[in-house]
């Protein structure tokens, strides 16, 4: 499990409209890696495109490599679902499937495929993610209550549950704490770390002290202007961006001088 | 247009071809039962959209091809003359019809329209609509029955009052009917069934009114009709008056309100005498009568497309002006 | 009062003084009252008026001949004259103009709710006693003929026959139609919301649904009879055992699909629209290809609006008549076959009681029964349309919690 992840000269598009431009990136698997930067910097874009999941919108595509491990995530003949069941994502609002219950949204990924399994198994597996999440206690004893009823944490950390179900080689989150107030935003954090023994993880967060806290590398996004691609200015260790940054707009942006 | 079977794969063709392929790559074993599944899913979806675009070709194709008997017969050859004598009286008739449920129709509907949105009890106003639009459900059948046999009997001393006083008129002229079912019966019945159409266009259109032009209008000290004629007629011109065109498109294609109410008759100017008949009445009336591919029939299916392209221009209309008005409220 | 203050304020600007005294000018004595309270009028002003406009009215009805109708319409147009009359006089013209529009929207108002409650009192008060004769839900009109109906009306024997055979015929029409409309229009919605990227084609579909929206329903059943005759003339060319008459239910059964696909795409659209776009990408990061989650997330969070809408399209063509009446035409016994023989339906059996009585010399046993008919027909409707708005709101899924 875990795999790495090595972006060479990687640009996005929107149709004719370049959002991200050459992001040159490795990132090591069982680590936590945070995009920090302004917004509509394209960190978000660039991070939906880690697992394909930017094509939802139409006309959007990429140039360049994209290495899963030795694997090209766009090569040729890549189903972007495949993709998408190795590199799971957590959103930033929470959103457990209204119409399931918390036991049938974390076997969403097996469910929804049509996977036969026995209630052992299945037992087994919400078990084991829930743990995973932090959740199981909170949970155990409503596991058929509809997933909507928990609070946004507890919705955030079903979610999360949900991608851990299906075992991914990566988890990528987009400002997953955004939506949380700051109690549910320390149990996010906690579960992180937790997750990094395991999982390659990215996430993207607008709170610095969150970047600090839970990663081990960080890259800073930002871009030059309204309609100019969004660029990776610098990527370095957290604690190297945050305490001696090697660019100007690095420091003037962890320094809170801007964004 | 993009083939929806590719959604996924706009990518796809930004694949450089002299991309270094990787000896294996450990994505593309893929199952290929869950591609299909994807396949024919989209193409199921697909065909379905087109079926619907190639039905309505049918619909145009089908009455042109059976109407041919009513403007040609083999000894004769083109009588489109006298298809058209046939024809101008019931096209004049549903007019007639449709434009009184209008006249009668609109400022109603449009009154209900602003009590919904503006005048009445936040709390009420959504059950105020459900109640209006409950017009809508009664079957027209039934509003031909009431038609036929409440509101035609009820306006006969009207007829008969506009006729002793209005009868120089010629919209007055003529023996009232002693039944009360007239032309002008027909319209009112129409009026009724289209009012919840116009009501809940307008209604939507009046509740869309920006709050912010609405509040600039009351802080300035206007009343409240000041503030409506401000700030919501303006914003909502277009949208009443495409509602008043479908609503006029759904008159004009009614068929059993005024089959039951009017006692058709030859085409004459007089609202309160019976007499006049529209297409659809006539194609109710006499198609159950007319013997398969006799001219007859022909000649009811022809009349039977001529208000299909009528009812089409009127509702194309509509449809612009409310994609037009789309537009601009959009930029907005 | 302001009236006369504005009088006099312009007065004196257009003084003798001339401009030296505009330095004086107070613009809020032209703009505004003196006091907060002083454009208010007692709260029973609108009483006082409503009883006098309906004493004048009463008076003024008389005076032709007095009835109900007539009382109401003096009465409400009394009333909007006398208080725009009473608020000019008391406050402003601007309050009097409010004050009679706002009237007049809610005068239109009542007057719509008129047809709707007459409709409903005329069909209910003449139909249920057509509706409690024995055996109308059970008895078709086989041997029911003007002898019969005579009896009724001059020996005042019970009133027989009955619309059971409309109710099957009814029955079988609508369902077969919505057999056919449902998958096709909750395809092309599923096409136009989740696999169409606004390119021209689905342009065209959206335009045409809705210009199928407006299609006469008569002209759809003349569709649906030449349709049928020629698919029928074509088969039995080649020798196909086929009915020679196009005239049966399932011909019926397509003319109403014409009517109820643009209804069923139009409100499945909106709902599919509804469903938030997180839950599909949700469903994406997990693997899961779009055909599944628009199978298994999609339509299960919007199936109850998908319910609502496709009953309320149900509702709205079991009520047709002219599509029926010329495609499958009418019929006085009980035919299970939609793909032999005539077959009559609810609003068609309504239609030709009234139109041709059974006994044209005795036509108030055929009116009892099309009313009782009508009456049944109207509780059919409502409650599908009831029924729509219970699932509606009450399956609709819970919120997400933000």
């Amino acid at each position: 499990m875990s795999k790495s992840i090595t972006a060479k000269d990687l640009n996005v598009y929107y149709g004719d409209f370049l959002a991200v431009e050459g992001v040159n990136i490795e990132i090591a698997a069982r680590s936590v890696t945070a995009f920090i930067g302004p917004s509509g910097c394209g960190k978000t874009t660039f991070l939906r495109s880690l697992n394909r999941m930017h094509e939802v919108l139409p006309g959007a595509r990429v140039e360049g490599q994209l290495l899963l491990d030795d694997d090209d995530i766009y090569g040729p003949g890549v189903d972007p679902v495949t993709v998408r069941s190795m590199v799971g994502m957590v959103f930033q609002r929470p959103n457990p499937f209204p119409t399931m219950s918390i036991r049938d949204n974390v076997l969403a990924g097996y469910r929804l495929n049509g996977a036969r399994m026995s209630k052992s198994q299945a037992d087994g597996i919400v078990e084991g993610a829930l743990r995973g999440a932090n959740l199981w206690n909170e949970v155990k004893d409503r596991l058929d209550k509809p997933g909507s009823g928990l609070s946004g944490g507890q919705q955030q950390r079903l979610c999360i549950a949900r991608t851990v179900a299906v075992k991914p080689e990566v988890i990528l989150m987009d400002e997953p704490c955004s939506a949380l107030d700051p109690i549910s935003t320390l149990a996010i954090e906690d579960l992180i770390s937790e997750l990094q023994k395991e999982y390659t993880i990215v996430i993207v967060t607008h709170n610095m002290q969150q970047a600090a806290r839970v990663s081990q590398k960080t890259a800073f996004f930002n871009i030059a202007g309204t309609g100019k691609p969004g660029k990776m200015i610098e990527y370095a260790e957290t604690s190297t961006i945050f305490n001696n940054p090697t660019n100007q707009q690095t420091e003037r942006y962890v320094s809170g001088k801007f964004g | 247009m993009t083939s929806p079977g590719e959604s996924h794969s706009p990518a796809k063709a930004t694949e450089p071809s002299n991309r270094q392929e990787p000896s294996h790559n450990a994505l593309t074993t893929s199952d290929s039962g869950g591609v299909m599944g994807d396949r024919v899913f989209s193409g199921l979806a697909l065909l379905a959209g087109v079926a619907i675009l190639i039905t309505l070709a049918f619909v145009a194709i089908f009455l042109s091809f059976n109407s041919v008997g009513a403007v040609y017969r083999e000894e004769e050859g083109l009588i489109l003359r006298q298809f058209l004598e046939y024809a101008y009286p019931l096209v004049i008739g549903t007019l007639i019809a449709s434009l009184i449920a209008l006249v009668l129709a609109t400022p109603v509907a449009v009154g209900v329209a602003l009590y919904i949105s503006h005048f009445s009890p936040p709390r009420l106003s959504k059950s105020i609509g459900y109640l209006i639009d409950l017009l809508a459900a009664i079957p027209s059948v039934v509003y031909g029955a009431w038609g036929m046999s409440f509101l035609g009997p009820a306006l006969v001393p009207v007829y008969g009052w506009l006729h002793q006083h209005l009868g120089f008129i010629p919209l007055f002229a003529g023996n009232p009917s002693q039944t009360g079912r007239t032309i002008f019966t027909a319209g009112v019945v129409l009026g009724v069934m289209i009012l919840p159409i116009i009501t809940s266009v307008c209604r939507e259109i009046f509740i869309q009114t920006p709050k912010l032009h609405e509040e600039a209008a009351l802080a300035l000290g206007a009343t409240r009709w000041e503030m409506i004629t401000m700030a919501v007629f303006p914003f909502a011109r277009a949208g009443i008056i495409s509602g008043v065109m479908l609503g006029l498109g759904r008159a004009l294609g009614e068929t059993m309100a005024v089959a039951l109410v009017l006692s058709p008759g030859l085409l004459t100017a007089s609202l309160i005498s019976s007499g006049n008949s529209t297409i659809p009445a006539e194609i109710a009336l006499g198609f159950p009568e007319a013997p398969p591919g006799s001219e007859r029939q022909a000649q009811l299916i022809a009349i039977g497309l001529v208000l299909f392209v009528i009812t089409l221009i009127v509702n194309m209309t509509a449809r612009w002006i409310v994609n037009r008005h789309k537009d601009f409220s959009g930029a907005n | 009062m302001s009236q006369t203050q504005q009088q006099l304020t312009s007065a004196s600007v257009e003084g003798p003084a001339g401009p030296a005294r505009q330095n004086d000018f107070d613009p809020s004595s032209i703009l505004r009252p003196t006091s907060l309270t002083q454009n208010r009028m007692p709260w029973w002003t609108g009483l006082a008026v409503l009883a006098v406009s309906a004493l004048f009215g009463a008076a003024l009805s008389s005076l032709i001949s007095f009835n109900f109708a007539l009382w109401f319409v003096f009465t409400a147009v009394l009333y909007v004259m006398i208080s725009y009359a009473v608020t000019r006089a008391k406050v402003n013209r601007r309050q009097a103009r409010d004050k009679m529009w706002k009237n007049l929207v809610y005068l239109a108002f009542i007057i719509a709710l008129l047809p709707l409650f007459s409709v409903i009192w005329s069909v209910t008060s003449i139909g249920i006693p057509g509706l409690l004769e024995p055996g109308f839900l059970a008895s078709d009109m086989q041997g029911i003929d003007g002898t019969t109906d005579q009896r009724s009306q001059e020996e005042g024997a019970p009133v027989l026959g009955g619309i059971r055979h409309a109710l099957v015929g009814s029955l079988l029409i609508t369902l077969t139609a919505t057999f056919i409309s449902v998958p096709i229009g909750l395809m092309t919605s599923i096409y136009l919301v989740e696999y169409a990227r606004g390119g021209k084609l689905s342009r065209a579909i959206t335009f045409f649904v809705d210009v199928m929206t407006g299609i006469p329903s008569i002209v759809a059943g003349l569709f649906g009879a030449a349709a049928m005759g020629w698919f029928l003339g074509v088969g039995n060319s080649l020798g196909l055992p086929l009915p020679s008459r196009s005239t049966m239910g399932i011909t019926a059964a397509i003319a109403l699909s014409v009517l109820m696909i643009p209804v069923v795409v139009r409100t499945t659209e909106e709902m599919l629209r509804v469903v938030p776009n997180e839950l599909r990408e949700a469903s994406y990061a997990l693997g899961v290809r779009k055909w599944r989650t628009i199978l298994k997330v999609v339509i299960p969070t919007a199936i109850s609006g998908i319910a609502a809408g496709v009953t309320l399209a149900i509702a709205r063509v079991i009520g047709e008549t002219a599509p029926i009446l010329v495609t499958a035409g009418f019929v006085v016994s009980n035919n299970w076959n939609l793909f032999q023989g005539w077959m009559t339906a609810l609003p068609v059996y309504i239609f030709r009681q009234f139109q041709n009585p059974t006994s044209p010399n005795f036509s108030d046993p055929s009116h009892q029964r099309a009313w009782a008919a009508a009456l049944v027909l109207i509780i059919i409707v409502m409650g599908l349309n009831l029924t729509a708005r219970i699932i509606a709101t009450i399956f609709a899924p819970k919120k997400t919690g933000r």
